[in-house]
């Protein structure tokens, strides 16, 4: 195809504490050339592109750019060098007009300190004439379009006389329109010879607009496909084939009774009609890619965040939880995805971060009951077997592993029906999370609902009765039994369909 | 990530609770600390002047900084929350204005002392609103109903002092009488201090302050009413304003439109100085009362060898820094490792 080279990576390795993030993956875009970069949740893909934009440095590896070795210590280096970065969320100061953003930093100056307007003014109308778009360089970035704030960040790149432009999810926040006048743009950067690597979890726009796709797998490399050669079936198969290696509790079955039924929960722009069933005993499994709604579902029935309209039954009795207070009085219980933010009481000890969640059925007078306190915690810090020196030991010095148990352990405390788990295995070690999955096989065996969001394939397959897809807001499917695999899952989570709007 | 203790045990580890809480009371860091230095302070201060280890000063000294104490008290729950709340001193000043003008104008004291209880609950109340319901941010919220607080009290009294002369003996005991000659200022600032310490340990109310300021988004999603917790807050430091202002007026017998100036400053010095953190989640109220000591001991000193009061604001600032570097000093490795 392309005989030069722009960008070459080759044995690129990035370890974080715990985890190889990257494991020698080799990589090379050739001028022009629009080369996506595709994998599951956790593949590396971000971890690549950070490298290439000066944001991380490898641990291993070389690049090479425009034939010069290259190791950005910074994202300015690598910008000063040809590399502009898009980011998924726009990196735009709201607040400062098209012109100051775009010349951010390095406004042009007339006279030692004071900025020249016209200048960057005139200077952005010229770049900004190079498309169409009716943006005025003077308009504030929060009056545009997300469409347009995105023109603005690429004008900002070009600007800089970029030659490989980094382009990471841009079509999560745009229109079907907006896309298409995205994907223009792109053309005619393609026609001056500036390289893309984009990434997208949108297979059907990979197809669309790139010429090659490498795909990721695990931190390691996989493989390069020419588009023109390959098929949406063969990228999949790429991105998800993979032995399930670790050992899961086995599974018991469908249960019967229902426990909660949603029927037609929506909320604008967040996540459309959707209806599902949780059963006795069964763990349902909610996957789909990061940013498909499941998160949002849950926390929506469990009065966390509000829904416009459907219908929540608990038990068969209408509920709508108008906080979440009221939702853990139904001894209903959400486990989030994001331990230390919003998870964990970090400086204080393991036993006030238990007893949270039941400090009513402990209160006597107004008073904690502080020998009551201690036993709640002793018992869920005993079945989860939480490492610590004592229930006074501050959570902040547990290990990952430890902190999500204590975590788990607050839920456990309210002795819950339906629990709804959001990553509760991420980013702990192989131990903890096989203790976890355990515990939830036997929770549910003992009459619990679990609805188990994750965006680990292998977790869902290993741990779930039912599985339900979702995709853009929407129930993409529901697979049973021997239909639960990566294949059945990654069709219906990254294939595109229309948008909720 | 590592753990710090030796010994990890699984499950049979926790029965290990009351030797390891003993020790971290014992050591109870900061007010062990402080506790030493006051000691320290007034041995040193009893060497240098005959005249500091006498009933008298000790007892004027202790009526001082009672008014200090009970607003320092509500400060460091409203510190603990991860707030403060800077109109206390304001608040305290119109309570005062307020009962005065009333009993001025023919009101029963007790009456009056009500009604100025009730405006200083209000404005907690106010604050209390807009920080807990509303969201807004409570450095400007508590800054305007300090300006509001004070600029009333001025309005109230056209910016003089009621002298509130005939006041009944009953109403003055409050503020300047004795009970076995120990001050009752001084038995009120204890009891208070007392229930609230009581408190901070042991009430599911204040319990859910620490939560709060530990880790509001934490506490949120463990089904903790968040917006109610920090009206809560606000009232109580509101009231305790209130109260103090009260206690004042009954101590000078005049309704001062500028009492209390920069009391709210000082409160903050006491309570962090006594170990809260403006980082919220942390703070005593034993603390509060060290920190309000030795501030009080430190102006005293002045006082005694002759030295201008003018210094005094000098020397909080200087005590004041030194204990936030001591306590970064201290926790820095636990910063640095997280």
């Amino acid at each position: 195809m392309h005989k030069e080279v722009l960008l070459s990576m080759a044995d690129i390795t990035k370890v974080f504490p715990g985890v190889k993030a990257l494991d020698e993956v080799s990589l090379e875009v050739s001028p022009g050339e629009v080369h996506a970069i595709v994998g599951e949740n956790g593949a590396g893909k971000s971890t690549l592109v950070n490298i290439v934009s000066g944001v991380l440095q490898p641990d291993g590896g070389e690049m090479y750019f425009d034939g010069k070795a290259f190791a950005p210590w910074n994202p300015r280096e690598a910008q000063e060098l040809g590399i502009g970065f898009v980011h998924q969320e726009t990196a735009l100061c709201p607040h400062l007009s098209v012109a100051e953003n775009v010349f951010l930093g390095r406004m042009p100056q007339r006279v030692r300190a004071l900025v020249d307007f016209k200048e960057a003014k005139a200077e952005t109308i010229r770049l900004l004439g190079r498309f169409a778009t009716q943006i005025n360089p003077m308009d504030k970035v929060q009056d545009l379009s997300m469409a347009n704030q995105q023109v603005v960040e690429i004008v900002k790149a070009l600007s800089l006389d970029c030659r490989l432009l980094i382009l990471d999810e841009p079509t999560s926040s745009l229109t079907e329109i907006e896309t298409e006048n995205l994907f223009q743009l792109i053309q005619e950067l393609k026609q001056r010879g500036i390289s893309i690597l984009y990434i997208s979890h949108r297979l059907k726009e990979v197809f669309r607009v790139c010429d090659r796709v490498t795909i990721l797998r695990d931190g390691r490399y996989v493989k390069t496909l020419a588009i023109k050669d390959t098929t949406e079936d063969e990228v999949i198969r790429n991105m998800v084939g993979r032995s399930i290696s670790t050992f899961y509790p086995e599974k018991a079955g469908q249960g019967e009774e229902e426990i909660l039924r949603v029927e037609g929960l929506t909320k604008e722009r967040i996540f459309r009609n959707v209806s599902f069933s949780v059963k006795k005993g069964e763990i349902l499994g909610f996957a789909g890619l990061v940013g498909a709604g499941r998160s949002e579902v849950a926390r929506a029935i469990c009065g966390i965040d509000g829904f416009d309209t459907g219908q929540v039954y608990l038990s068969q009795e209408s509920v709508r939880f108008e906080s979440f207070h009221d939702a853990i009085s139904a001894r209903l219980a959400y486990l989030t995805e994001d331990r230390k933010v919003e998870g964990l009481f970090l400086n204080m000890a393991i036993q006030p971060n238990i007893s949270v969640t039941s400090l009513e059925n402990i209160t006597r007078h107004r008073l904690v009951h502080r020998q009551k306190e201690t036993e709640i915690a002793k018992r869920y810090v005993d079945m989860l077997r939480v490492k610590a020196s004592s229930l006074l030991q501050k959570v902040v010095n547990l290990s990952g592993g430890n902190q999500q148990k204590v975590m788990v352990a607050k839920w456990l405390a309210i002795d819950p029906v339906v629990l709804f788990m959001d990553e509760p295995t991420r980013g702990i070690d192989v131990g903890a999370k096989a203790e976890i999955h355990h515990l939830m096989r036997q929770l549910v065996n003992r009459g619990v609902g679990i609805v188990l969001i994750s965006s680990e394939l292998p977790e869902i397959i290993g741990m779930c009765d039912r599985v339900i897809v979702m995709n853009e807001g929407l129930i993409a499917g529901e697979l049973m039994d021997s239909d639960i695999t990566e294949d059945n899952i990654m069709r219906l989570a990254a294939t595109q369909r229309e948008r909720i709007a | 990530m590592n753990m710090g203790s030796g010994g990890q045990v699984t499950g049979q580890g926790v029965q290990e609770i009351h030797r390891t809480s003993l020790l971290t009371r014992a050591l109870g860091v900061r007010e062990f600390t402080l506790f030493i230095i006051i000691i320290g302070f007034s041995l040193i201060l009893s060497l240098l002047t005959p005249h500091f280890l006498t009933k008298a000063n000790i007892t004027t000294t202790a009526i001082g900084l009672a008014a200090d104490g009970i607003i320092a008290a509500g400060m460091t729950v409203a510190l603990v929350l991860g707030g403060f709340d800077l109109s206390v001193g304001a608040v305290m000043a119109l309570s005062g204005v307020v009962a005065g003008s009333l009993y001025l104008s023919g009101t029963n004291i007790w009456l009056a002392a009500l009604v100025a209880l009730g405006v200083g609950m209000l404005c907690g109340l106010v604050n209390g609103y807009f920080i807990g319901h509303v969201g807004l941010n409570p450095f400007i919220t508590t800054l305007g109903m300090m300006s509001i607080a004070r600029g009333s009290s001025y309005v109230l009294t056209k910016g003089s002092p009621l002298s509130l002369a005939g006041i009944s003996k009953g109403f003055k005991f409050l503020g300047g009488g004795r009970i076995f000659g120990f001050p009752v200022m001084v038995l009120i600032y204890l009891v208070i201090v007392l229930v609230m310490d009581f408190a901070m340990r042991r009430s599911a109310a204040m319990r859910q302050v620490f939560y709060v300021g530990s880790n509001e988004k934490a506490a949120a999603l463990s089904g903790i009413d968040v917006s109610r917790v920090k009206t809560g807050v606000f009232f109580l430091t509101g009231t305790l304003a209130a109260i103090t202002g009260i206690l004042t007026l009954s101590r000078f017998t005049v309704a001062a439109p500028n009492a209390g100036m920069s009391a709210e400053m000082r409160a903050i010095a006491a309570s962090v100085i006594g170990g809260a953190s403006l980082r919220g989640g942390e703070g005593t109220i034993l603390g509060s009362v060290l920190g309000v000591i030795l501030l009080a001991l430190v102006n005293n000193a002045l006082i005694l060898l002759n030295v201008s009061v003018y210094w005094q604001d000098l020397l909080t600032g200087i005590i004041l820094i030194s204990a936030v570097l001591l306590d970064f000093l201290s926790h820095r490795s636990t910063y640095l490792t997280k």
